[in-house]
């Protein structure tokens, strides 16, 4: 089941923003996301809006068929065009494929989407184009065709490298399966790789996921994100759960994990630059570019079903349903189902909230008095670092780390 | 319907000139739910006072609390006219509604100094329960005429032969004078208005001495200021006159004098042995007490009526808004609701852990219970109440006393003796249970005074209690060890002196002053391991561990650990949506708002309600007989 959206105030049907969103456009970097809802199959504990192809079966056949998507999505990238006007000469930083599983297109739909960002926005020098992919989904030809189609970077869920975590995750790819996906990516000319781990599965022991670490790391990829798995509400897992046929897992197993990841990663030369986030240390381009964006406020916008959107202090959102969102963009109008009007106030929060979680922290210039104070007591309690504060930023401590949402609640204060 | 109404009723007595004769007053001695309220809204429609359309159940029950919760709060009086046969003048009835529970004992037992008879009402298929029992005792005391009443026989579950001997076993009557109705169908309601005539006495009293009238219920009402409930012994009351209340001596002028019948009918006055009421226009009714003497200003009585009493607290309780800042909210919904309770009273206190508030002081637990739902509900407030507690008088080693009405203020230095209040409890339920009521009893410290089988079937249990003991949890666990049969009533009796001790909560070393208990030393053990169960239960994990300490004195008695908060952020990857994340915090953030900081343990609200209810029914229905 996919998660709820947000309320919000309407989208005009023209898409069209505030004034006061386009001011000042181009001195920030600019993004496209593009969403792919489309899953094979819907894996246990994966509350994203993503559908397989028994979801879309309607009584007239297949609504929102895949078969359609990329023409429908390009509508939408021309709508973004229109909408930031042609005055906006900026071209695109980062593209970020994510779903759902991209890969689940052909490789030629990816490309023709990449394309129309090429066409209406440019392409800035060095732009990273990544696109996430499950293990299984690609194979030589295919990760050949992307990096011809101008794709730069692969993200691979690989999750674990444990059969029984895998088959309680309720993944399709076999161990071993991501690691040849890193080879094969790599020989068709991928420079960057990312690895996306999961840890705290039910049943998984500290071996696991340091065996899984291990198994990741010895692909070399110049990435990796480690997340904890979180039991999304009204997925099949929590229902798993509920009913006791699994055991939940302890905040504290979380903990000890993190710990693992951190001693393991950095052992391998990955050095942390975000909470669940990991990248080649001292090689600039291994970080996420497109995530850095999300994470200090540019402009991105995300096309696709459920797509979410942010263009100077103005977020939306796309309908949610891919026929809703078809539906939309068939009328030749806005997909936009809400959105929102950032306040100073919001966007100071979102600040605290979104930069605390990176290695350089967020600066004290941010902070209220309360704020500032609530960041001496994180250094008196060890969870963040003393130097950083001395030179006007909190920035967190191992241990602060594993618990930033705390440490968020007393800043913005 | 039976064919007897009153419209073709002939003279009816004007109030004051009313002939003492022709008055009969009484009341309704009935347990919750055995049908008070149905039989009279039958005897306002026999006697005509209000008519078909005007009709609506529970006419006499005002207070909307009372009609949601079936319970009857404050008495009534209604001036009701009956015609007996063919007779030239109408009687007059006057019927006065008692209120049903035991916290009122004392409202009780003024109402019934105002009668001469009263009608002892019991369900047909429940038999006698002990509340009735009690307050039949208390009409027995007072010497009223007792007229025996089986309601619902038209139930098919009745069983009026059985019930009737039990009636008459504990009356010491005939089982054939035991009248049989249905206040549902009205059937033999007529028969029963003529034996109220026939039955209760007249009253007499000196229509030519100084006035005297006995006040049995004071009211206030907004637009009215008090409205005062008197019966009139002596002399006679008019409108405009002055009048004084005996106990302080108090002056007011007559604004207003009248009946109810139902609905408020100001007269000249009111005459020897009428019911009725007063206004003067005081705002408060401490100004107008319950049991007070109201006599003429100029050549009034000197003597007042026997039975006048303070009103005395018997349970407190520290009552706390969960927002701070609506304590001055509080503080005037307390002030209000003083105006129409002689009994309430309360003053500020501060905990270190709930803020401040007010420490309130009730005549039980349903009078508890009531006026922290009035609280919440007609005032708006959310509040935390703290367990009930009862008063203890400490004598120090240096023969120095003390009263304490809040656990965290029990003193701590060289105790000679602790004194509690204690209770004579009755308890009726089928003897199948009388083993079970025993071993609760005497868990509870209970002393069985003696024992009765009123029926076959049927026992009266009655123990001598500490009235701390059934403040907690009592009834409802009487109820669940009785299938809900047992019924229970008591009265306040006196002191005794015990080893009680206080027992502390500390978290991470801090006295939590609200979670303070004085229980028996030999309950001290099992106080702290549950209360620091409970709490590590409740209390969620901090960025440091926790611990959780029972304590009588400096001695721990229990331990428990909340382990330190080791995670706490959302490492998942989730991509733009942005909003989400900001939302979650929102939401954080109100949650720690709802935060109570002890020392610098963050907790919940919902951890002091949960800690300080009782185990299963969330303090919730408690006191509801
Ligand atoms: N069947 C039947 N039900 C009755 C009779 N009298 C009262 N009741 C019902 O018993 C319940 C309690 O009655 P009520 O008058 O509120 O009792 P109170 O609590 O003593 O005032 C209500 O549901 C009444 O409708 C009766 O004679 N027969
Ligand atoms: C948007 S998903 C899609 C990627 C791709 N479909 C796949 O599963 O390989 C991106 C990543 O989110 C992570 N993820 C999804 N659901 C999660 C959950 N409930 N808890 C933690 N991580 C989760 C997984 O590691 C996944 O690879
Ligand atoms: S494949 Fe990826 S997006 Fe699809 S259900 Fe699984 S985790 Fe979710
Ligand atoms: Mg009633």
């Amino acid at each position: 089941m996919p998660s709820a959206l947000p309320d919000g105030e309407p989208v005009p049907d023209d898409g069209a923003l505030p004034a006061s969103a386009l001011a000042g456009a181009a001195a920030r970097p600019l993004g496209f996301y593009v969403h792919v809802p489309y899953c094979a199959t819907r894996c246990g504990y994966c509350d994203f809006n993503t559908y397989t192809a028994d979801e879309l079966r309607g009584t007239g056949g297949i609504v929102a068929d895949r078969a359609h998507y990329a023409d429908t999505v390009i509508e939408e990238i021309r709508l973004a065009r229109r909408v930031l006007g042609q005055d906006d000469g900026r071209p695109v930083e980062t593209v970020f494929f994510g779903g759902g599983t991209p890969t689940l297109l052909p490789a030629a739909d990816l490309g023709r989407v990449l394309g129309a960002v090429r066409d209406e926005f440019g392409l800035a020098a060095g732009a990273e184009v990544t696109t996430e992919a499950n293990p299984d989904s690609v194979d030589a030809r295919y990760l050949e065709e992307l990096r011809a189609a101008g794709f730069t970077r692969m993200s691979f869920g690989m999750q674990s490298a444990r059969q029984d975590v895998l088959r309680v995750l309720e993944r399709t790819h076999t161990p071993g399966r991501p690691e040849a996906a890193v080879k094969e990516a790599r020989a068709a000319g991928f420079a960057h790789i990312n690895l996306d781990l999961i840890y705290g599965t039910p049943g998984e022991t500290d071996d696991d996921w340091r065996a899984s670490l291990e198994a990741a790391l010895a692909a070399g990829p110049d990435h990796v994100s480690a997340y904890s798995l979180i039991v999304e509400e009204g997925t099949r897992l929590a229902a798993r759960i509920r009913r006791g046929e699994i055991a939940g897992v302890d905040d504290d197993v979380h903990a000890d994990r993190y710990l693992i990841a951190e001693e393991l990663l950095s052992a391998a030369g990955l050095e942390w630059y975000e909470v669940s986030n990991w990248a080649a240390a001292g090689e600039a381009t291994a970080r996420c570019r497109h995530n850095e964006l999300y994470w200090t406020g540019a402009d991105w916008w995300g096309a696709g079903p459920g797509a979410h959107s942010h263009v100077g202090g103005v977020r939306w959102w796309n309908r949610k349903h891919p026929a809703a969102y078809a539906a939309a963009i068939a009328a030749g109008t806005s997909p936009g189902q809400g959105r929102e009007l950032l306040l100073a106030e919001d966007r100071r929060v979102e600040r605290i909230l979104l930069e605390l979680r990176l290695r350089d922290g967020v600066p004290v210039d941010v902070l209220t008095a309360a704020g500032r104070r609530a960041a001496e007591k994180a250094v008196a309690d060890g969870l963040a670092l003393g130097s950083a504060l001395d030179e006007g930023r909190v920035a967190l401590t191992l241990r602060g780390r594993l618990l930033a949402d705390a440490v968020v609640r007393d800043l913005v204060d | 319907m039976p064919a007897t109404t009153n419209t073709t009723m002939a003279a009816m007595p004007e109030p004051s000139h009313t002939d003492p004769a022709l008055i009969r007053n009484f009341c309704i001695i009935a347990h919750i739910d055995h049908g008070k309220s149905t039989l009279a809204d039958r005897m306002l429609q026999l006697t005509g006072v209000v008519d078909q359309r005007q009709m609506r159940a529970q006419y006499l029950d005002r207070m909307d609390i009372e009609r949601e919760r079936g319970i009857t709060i404050k008495s009534q009086a209604v001036r009701l006219p009956w015609q007996v046969g063919d007779e030239k003048t109408a009687h007059v009835l006057n019927m006065i509604d008692t209120p049903g529970h035991v916290d009122f004992t004392y409202e009780v037992s003024r109402s019934l100094a105002a009668c001469e008879g009263c009608v002892l009402l019991v369900d047909a298929a429940q038999g006698i329960e002990a509340q009735t029992l009690a307050n039949l005792y208390l009409a027995l005391e007072n010497d009223l005429t007792i007229i025996p009443v089986l309601n619902k026989i038209d139930l098919p579950a009745a069983q009026p032969e059985k019930y009737a001997a039990e009636l008459a076993h504990i009356i010491g009557c005939d089982p054939g004078d035991v009248l049989k109705v249905s206040a549902k169908t009205g059937d033999g309601v007529p028969e029963l208005l003529d034996k109220v005539v026939e039955l209760v006495p007249a009253p007499v009293g000196d229509p030519d001495g100084p006035a005297r009238a006995m006040i049995f219920d004071s009211v206030y009402d907004a637009y009215r200021g008090v409205v005062t409930y008197v019966r009139v012994i002596d002399g006679s009351l008019s409108h405009r006159e002055r009048i004084q209340m005996m106990s302080t001596g108090a002056s007011h002028e007559l604004l207003e004098i009248g009946v109810i019948s139902p609905e408020p009918k100001p007269s000249q006055g009111l005459g020897v042995g009428e019911v009725g009421y007063l206004i003067t226009g005081v705002k408060d009714v401490r100004q107008s007490r319950v049991g007070d003497t109201v006599t003429a200003l100029k050549k009034g009585a000197t003597e007042a009526l026997g039975g006048y009493k303070d009103p005395k607290p018997m349970v407190f309780s520290g009552l706390y808004p969960i927002d701070g800042s609506d304590y001055p909210l509080l503080r005037d919904a307390l002030d209000k609701l003083r105006l129409n309770d002689a009994a309430l009273v309360y003053e500020p206190e501060s905990s270190a852990a709930l803020g401040f508030g007010y420490r309130v002081g009730f005549l039980g637990l349903l009078h508890l219970e009531i006026i922290r739902e009035r609280l919440e509900r007609e005032f708006n407030l959310d509040l935390i109440a703290t367990a009930p507690n009862v008063v203890y008088r400490v004598v120090m080693e240096d023969r120095t006393e003390r009263v304490v009405t809040n656990p965290s203020e029990f003193p701590e230095g060289k105790i000679d003796k602790v004194f509690e209040p204690m209770v004579r409890a009755t308890v009726l339920a089928p003897s199948e249970f009388v083993g079970a009521i025993m071993e609760l009893c005497q868990a509870r410290r209970g002393d069985l005074k003696g024992m009765d089988y009123l029926s076959e079937d049927r026992v009266e249990l009655r123990y001598s209690l500490p009235l701390a003991e059934i403040v907690f949890d009592f009834f409802d666990q009487l109820k669940s060890k009785t299938r809900g049969y047992a019924s229970l009533d008591y009265e306040t009796t006196g002191e005794q002196s015990a080893d009680l001790v206080k027992v502390d909560i500390l978290l991470q070393g801090e006295r939590v002053d609200a979670f303070s208990a004085i229980v028996h030393k030999d309950h001290a053990y099992a106080y702290g391991v549950k209360m620091a169960g409970k709490l590590k239960e409740l209390i969620p994990r901090q960025q440091f561990e926790v611990p959780i300490q029972a304590a009588v004195g400096a001695r721990v008695i229990a331990r428990e650990t909340v382990r330190a908060m080791r995670k706490d952020v959302l490492a998942k990857c989730y991509g733009g949506d942005i909003s989400r994340k900001r939302k979650l915090l929102e939401k954080q953030k109100e949650g720690k708002k709802r935060m109570k900081m002890v020392g610098r343990v963050e907790v919940p609200q919902d951890a002091f309600i949960a800690a300080l209810s009782t185990d299963d029914s969330g303090g919730k229905d408690k006191g509801r007989k």
